[in-house]
């Protein structure tokens, strides 16, 4: 009921900050970008590693992961964004004001959502203009950023689950740490058939391989592992909404 | 009570030291995460090894070599850090109406971020050679990594020293460490130069200073002892320490004269 003008509230603030403060906003665009430069520009002669195998090339490649990777951390730094209004005093201000508290996560998650939509536009035009090859249609490109769309809830969820417990800037390396490594302990570099020894058994049960593999499925018009890679997303974004909201329910409890 | 400078430098030495072990992130954040980007990438990139003109068969072995600069830029951030708040809390002003020298303060704050870094390289090598590592150049040359080791330390620790002493901001030193971080990936760090398809990324990393630092330090791991890595290493090592500590000098001055 009032669940949405609090979120659109909330988001507007939110979104305010960030595109009026470069300080905010520049390092969420600048390291997607930074990463797609070192690695599609950098290790691109891996493409010729025997077995390789994608057919439309390493900036392609690459592509996919900086896409999720940009949903992800576009979380995380909305997440720090949190722990900043809990540290100022704001997040209690407004939890006494919102008549629905519930309406103050989907405002931050909103938030965090149009901040990636913003970036990630930005990164195709580069990506496109680099000169990067797209063999997907239409429906499988919506399914990649769609994948991209539910990691990106999946992560401020996350990390509103941690501002909201430890209600301090000093949580971020706890936010932004898990999130590092579920990203990089799955096939960045190569596809999952080339990893070896004990990457490939960590990367073979990690959520974000299914999600990861089926954006180079969709970005190469060959569709694979697609109900695992949304099934694991949504299941991300399930449990980690119920994360959220028990950390809302402390965040109110501490008062 | 005066002491002479060189107490005035052990002091002021364990105190940074001590005040760097009391913040546990300050000392894990550095030694844990290089060796995670290390493990990311060493099983991630193994697959490269393959290609022709890869100079070894381990990617542990030729990744070894990053952990070692990464560590360093850690420490400068640290030291930035630690200074500034220095700055910003007024212990410098109140060390400034003390007999203590300024430079002491300066070679003291680096003396820590130096045996940090000597701590850091211990711990790198060790892991590498619990991965299996071998080390190429044998005893020596790890004598050379720990002395490489100190001149990157000092070059890093006084640009982050230069920073602090000229923006007296904590903020400011963090700032910086993006830029850091772009010229470590835009370098021959996760393949050999040669080895880099596109002409631009090759010659941005030819450009580089950092390259020529890895490089010196994996010729060590995995190639033995040569000349030319190891003169272009050590040399742009020594050159970045000069001009940071003569920069870093100029700053303290000015900011002593104005506390």
């Amino acid at each position: 009921m009032m669940r949405l003008p609090v979120a659109r509230a909330v988001a507007w603030r939110t979104l305010h900050n960030v595109f009026t403060n470069p300080s905010l906003f520049i390092p969420s665009l600048v390291f997607p970008l930074f990463f797609f430069v070192a690695f599609a520009g950098g290790l691109s002669r891996v493409e010729q590693v025997p077995g390789f195998g994608f057919p439309q090339g390493y900036t392609a490649f690459q592509f996919v992961f900086v896409l999720l990777q940009s949903a992800a951390f576009g979380g995380v730094f909305t997440g720090f964004g949190i722990a900043r209004d809990f540290e100022s005093g704001f997040a209690r201000r407004l939890l006494l004001a919102a008549p629905n508290r519930t309406g103050v996560v989907v405002g931050y998650a909103l938030a965090a959502l149009v901040r990636w939509l913003v970036t990630i536009a930005i990164v195709t035009g580069v990506a496109l203009i680099a000169g990067m090859q797209v063999g997907g249609d239409g429906v499988d490109l919506l399914g990649l950023y769609t994948l991209g769309l539910l990691v990106n809830v999946a992560a401020v969820l996350w990390a509103a689950g941690i501002a909201m417990r430890l209600r301090t800037m000093q949580a971020g390396p706890v936010m932004q740490m898990p999130v590092f490594l579920a990203l990089f302990f799955a096939p960045v570099y190569v596809p999952l058939s080339l990893l070896g020894g004990w990457i490939h058994a960590v990367a073979t049960v990690n959520p974000v391989t299914r999600v990861l593999e089926a954006g180079r499925g969709f970005i190469a018009g060959e569709p694979t592992e697609v109900a695992a890679a949304f099934g694991s997303a949504l299941a991300m974004g399930l449990l980690l909404a119920l994360w959220a909201l028990r950390g809302l329910r402390r965040a109110e409890a501490a008062g | 009570m005066s002491y002479a400078f060189g107490e005035q430098v052990l002091l002021l030495a364990r105190r940074s030291l001590v005040r760097t072990l009391r913040q546990p992130a300050n000392v894990v954040f550095p030694l844990v995460f290089p060796l995670l980007l290390l493990a990311v990438n060493s099983g991630g990139l193994d697959s490269a090894t393959r290609l022709p003109g890869f100079p070894t068969e381990s990617f542990v072995a030729f990744a070894l070599a990053v952990p070692f600069i990464q560590g360093a830029l850690f420490a400068t951030m640290n030291a930035g850090t630690d200074l500034a708040r220095d700055i910003q809390t007024g212990f410098l002003n109140r060390l400034a109406l003390t007999p203590m020298r300024g430079i002491a303060l300066l070679a003291g704050q680096l003396g820590g971020v130096v045996a940090m870094g000597i701590v850091q390289a211990v711990v790198y090598l060790a892991v590498g050679l619990l991965a299996g590592v071998e080390i190429a150049s044998g005893g020596l040359g790890v004598l050379a990594l720990l002395g490489f080791t100190v001149v990157v330390s000092l070059g890093f620790g006084a640009l982050g020293a230069f920073v602090a002493l000229r923006t007296g901001s904590g903020e400011a030193v963090q700032g910086v460490f993006p830029l850091f971080f772009v010229f470590l990936f835009i370098s021959s760090i996760n393949l050999p130069r040669n080895l880099i398809e596109m002409d631009w990324f090759r010659a941005l990393a030819t450009a580089n200073p950092v390259s020529y630092l890895i490089e010196c330090v994996r010729s060590l791991i995995i190639s033995g002892w040569d000349a030319e890595a190891l003169a272009l290493g050590f040399g742009i090592a020594a050159t970045i320490a000069v001009a940071a500590l003569a920069l870093a000098g100029v700053a303290l001055r000015s900011r002593l004269e104005r506390s």
